[in-house]
């Protein structure tokens, strides 16, 4: 019964997620010394387009990872996570934009260069607190929070579940891009937000800001895996782990499934919005196709090819299937999505556990057998097992 | 003999012949004297005169003097015109003049104010036209123009006129005429109900452009007749509004209802089924393009043509996919989902590929093209045959669930499965055929979204999220709530479009759905019973 003891003692049976957080931390020292301290013509240089783009990859494997959370360990398909990414993303972008100042191109001391263009004479009340990062930083947590929170509580009271909550997920994400799409909503329109010059007064540009950007990525990534690894051990991981694999049960069994799920779901819409504000300085653009039902769903897709439930296994796939794409749409555009599709349809038939859950090496340390066997435990005690959704 | 004393014996012999009409019509005489004049104010009066006078030769005169094909005979002043066809005729006899009488003639003075005048004076003039429909045109001329010195025309037309149709128009047109004169009171607070009847943009006009300068019983007169068109109108732009809305809704109820099938009986989120529209739009294209280079003269047949190819196609696909990925994934919803959406993925890049990132032309067939007028609504006809289009599409679809063994194994299978199963229906043939049929009636989608949508790889993701909506919000497993939730939907968008603009119209739209779906998680007609626990 390995499985039960709580805290971070867990980290230490859990061999993929120690695998995992040695990488990161190796990375978040290596890389940028390798950019920053090794001359451009050494061999082991990494040019910083490279760290960009690697951060940018851990971003999205947080992303993956929140997405991992609800869906491995709680059985909740959300096709609306990208919404939240760029809610945290939009919170981000609107103190970079604010930092700007009177270096825009109209040279405006407080408007937006979008907003002088649109003939606004003053700052939406909404845009106010946005220059100080503190108030920024509450926003990335609490915007996507409190938007998981309220449609969470709607959604898992009236028992909205399976297909019809992915449905609806997916429609909220619709309605967010189709409301960012408009000029007069205040952010931006069509063309979002871009044009960033710096942040808590380093320039964006500069390539000590970029490493250290990837650094803060790597580090988020690593605690956010921690965190998740610690719930997910935890008597409440099993708890969502319960309610995945036979809900009525659960409830039947005294547990407020509504109330599992609500926490569940939130803190993951925090952690994915915490990835789109490290995600947009690091991109230098947020604009309304974050928002766009495809973005959500590909998401889905990492988690699946990284192995659905493992955690590691959504970070693995983020940054597989990232890769890949970076690769195919420079080389084989038109074959990139070929690729996808196929991804998609090849690992639901034949890798419903993803790679970690089939390549042996990659696989479940002793930790993740404890988990197992806790879980079957547990299902023989609610009375049989149904298999997974 | 030389020419020009032989023309003049035929204009002498001419005014021999018609001199007792000479005597009668001595203003027309003045009137065609006056053409001759180099002042603009004698033939304006000239051309009133003409007009007024009726002279059998007055229309043709007044056409050729705005073509400019009116003449003066310098030798002797007699005017003449010059017909289509190159005869020159007696302006007031149509006697032909004979030979090269054009080398001495002298075009008649125009400008902008004579061409007005001559306009005006047609307008009139063709009040009397035998014609009905040129009368209707020549009253409806009278009422734009409202020149009061039509009134005596109006006059003499109306106590004439039998049709009533082209009667209302002169009443209407006498009444316009007359709030320019300086009639009494009450003839004009007459005259503004008579205008208020036609309740169109035109009548509000030229109400709103009375102006200060009449009696205020007239303007206030005006000023509510006004309002009630404001009201009129409003009622028909709502209707405009509502239809549509019912179009939008046909549109959805096709792309949504082989969804609904397949979610109803297999409990499958199809995402590829907008790529199924896709592909029947992109079988109607190559129907056309065939018939096109082929046998052109098919051309108006494509689209009836294309309706059971775009069946064929779209089911054959949707049945290989059934039994090359869906059949594996049966139990495991979520996961069908993914698989789907990666199959649409591939098949927009499939379409993309062969056809093309570009929109691709198809044609509509010329019955299809077009619009009539009802009341103050304009019906197109493509949006009209779509309508019909899916209310067939619907009827056949209950029809076969109601009345084919098939229909009755499908609705057992919606009900319960194992049920089913144990007595005896072959549940995967079923769902094969369900998945079929389901996908064949996207591709008929197709067809009908190919006249009024570009066909394009992307077609079919526009469609799928409405679609969702609509099932969704429908409730599974029934026909008439795709029906009603497509309607609602595409009427309530329509309805909000006006007051919201259209992107926060469907925003709303949106967030009731999200909200509905809380109060009733499974649509407005839910099956009830055991089906709704799976």
């Amino acid at each position: 019964m390995a499985g039960w003891r709580p805290g971070f003692t867990h980290l230490l049976g859990d061999r993929g997620g120690l695998v995992l957080l040695t990488v990161l931390a190796a990375a978040a020292v290596l890389v940028p010394v390798l950019n920053l301290l090794v001359p451009p013509t050494a061999a082991f240089h990494v040019p910083t387009y490279l760290v960009s783009l690697l951060g940018k990859y851990l971003c999205y494997a947080l992303l993956a990872l929140s997405v991992d959370l609800v869906w491995g360990f709680c059985g909740i398909l959300s096709l609306g996570h990208g919404a939240f990414f760029a809610l945290g993303g939009y919170a981000m972008g609107m103190h970079l934009m604010r930092q700007i100042g009177t270096r825009g191109v109209y040279g405006h001391p407080v408007l937006p260069d979008f907003m002088v263009f649109l003939n606004w004479k003053e700052l939406p009340w909404y845009w106010h607190g946005f220059d100080h990062f503190a108030f920024a930083a509450l926003m990335v947590v609490l915007v996507p929070g409190l938007l998981a929170f309220l449609f969470g509580w709607f959604a898992f009271r009236s028992r909205v579940t399976g297909v019809y909550l992915s449905i609806i997920t997916q429609a909220m994400t619709f309605a967010l891009m189709l409301a960012f799409f408009r000029n007069n909503m205040g952010f931006g329109g069509n063309n979002g937000l871009t044009d960033f010059k710096d942040l808590l007064g380093f320039n964006l540009q500069a390539d000590g800001t970029r490493a250290a950007l990837f650094a803060a990525s790597a580090l988020m990534l690593a605690g956010g895996y921690a965190l998740c690894r610690f719930v997910v051990n935890s008597r409440f991981g099993k708890v969502l782990v319960a309610i995945r694999d036979a809900e009525s049960r659960a409830r039947f069994l005294g547990y407020r499934v509504e109330s599992y799920k609500l926490v569940v779901f939130t803190l993951s819409a925090v952690m994915a919005g915490v990835a789109g504000a490290l995600y947009v300085p690091q991109v230098g653009i947020i604009n309304p196709s974050e928002f766009s039902p495809a973005n959500s769903i590909e998401v889905v897709i990492w988690v699946a090819v990284g192995g659905r439930g493992s955690l590691h296994g959504a970070v693995l796939g983020a940054v597989l299937v990232n890769y890949l794409k970076s690769y195919f749409t420079g080389a084989l555009p038109d074959a990139w999505l070929f690729v996808l599709g196929g991804l998609f349809i090849a690992v639901t038939l034949f890798l419903p556990k993803g790679i970690v859950g089939t390549v042996p090496a990659l696989g479940p340390g002793r930790c993740w057998k404890g988990i197992d066997a806790a879980t079957t435990q547990l299902t023989r005690l609610f009375g049989g097992g149904r298999t997974q959704l | 003999m030389s020419l020009l004393p032989r023309v003049v014996l035929l204009i002498g012999l001419a005014f021999a012949v018609l001199s007792p009409a000479r005597i009668e019509a001595a203003p027309v005489d003045e009137a065609f004297s006056g053409f001759a004049s180099a002042g603009y104010d004698t033939i304006e009066k000239a051309i009133e005169t003409l007009a007024a006078s009726g002279h059998p030769t007055a229309e043709a005169v007044l056409n050729a003097l705005e073509g400019g094909n009116l003449f003066v005979r310098e030798a002797d002043g007699a005017i003449v015109y010059k017909t289509k066809d190159g005869k020159v005729l007696d302006a007031r006899t149509d006697a032909p003049i004979a030979g090269n009488a054009a080398e001495s003639l002298k075009p008649v003075r125009v400008n902008n104010r004579i061409r007005r005048a001559v306009k005006a004076a047609l307008g009139s003039l063709t009040l009397l036209n035998p014609r009905t429909e040129s009368r209707r045109v020549a009253a409806e001329a009278v009422f734009k123009g409202r020149d009061p010195t039509a009134l005596p025309h109006l006059e003499a037309a109306l106590a004439k006129e039998k049709d009533a149709g082209v009667r209302r128009v002169m009443e209407q047109a006498r009444a316009a005429a007359l709030l320019g004169t300086d009639a009494p009171e009450a003839a004009k607070l007459a005259a503004i109900e008579v205008i208020a009847g036609r309740g169109d943009l035109e009548a509000r006009a030229l109400l709103a452009s009375l102006g200060r300068d009449v009696p205020p019983a007239v303007a206030k007169a005006a000023a509510a007749a006004v309002a009630a068109i404001d009201g009129r109108l409003a009622v028909w732009n709502t209707a405009q509004s509502v239809y549509y809305g019912i179009s939008l809704g046909s549109v959805l109820l096709l792309a949504a209802i082989g969804l609904a099938i397949t979610f109803g009986v297999m409990g499958v989120i199809n995402m590829a089924h907008g790529e199924m529209v896709m592909l029947g739009a992109y079988t109607t294209f190559v129907v056309q393009e065939t018939i096109r280079k082929t046998a052109p003269e098919l051309f108006d047949y494509s689209l009836a043509i294309a309706v059971p190819l775009a069946f064929l196609v779209a089911a054959a696909v949707g049945i290989l996919i059934e039994r090359t990925v869906i059949r594996f994934l049966y139990g495991r919803p979520l996961e069908t989902l993914l698989a789907t959406w990666g199959l649409s993925l591939v098949l927009q890049q499939g379409v993309r590929s062969i056809f093309g990132p570009t929109n691709r032309e198809v044609g509509t067939p010329a019955w299809m093209s077009g619009a009539f007028e009802l009341g103050g609504l304009t019906l197109t006809y493509n949006r009209l045959t779509i309508i019909v289009f899916a209310v067939v599409v619907l009827a056949l679809l209950m029809l076969i669930t109601r009345f084919t063994p098939f229909g009755l194994r499908m609705r057992a299978v919606t009900q319960n499965r194992q049920m089913a199963a144990s007595m005896g229906i072959r549940t995967p043939w079923l769902d094969s055929l369900t998945f079929g049929l389901g996908s064949g009636i996207a591709g008929i989608a197709g067809v009908a979204l190919s006249q009024i949508d570009n066909v394009s790889p992307n077609l079919g993701q526009s469609y799928i999220i409405d679609s969702f909506m609509v099932v969704v919000f429908g409730g599974v497993g029934n026909l008439w709530g795709t029906l009603v939730a497509a309607l609602t939907l595409g009427v309530a968008n329509k309805l909000l479009e006006p007051f919201a603009g259209a992107v926060l119209g469907k925003i709303l739209i949106l967030v009731f759905i999200i909200l509905f779906i809380q109060k009733r998680p499974r649509g407005l007609f839910a099956l009830k019973g055991r089906a709704v626990e799976s």
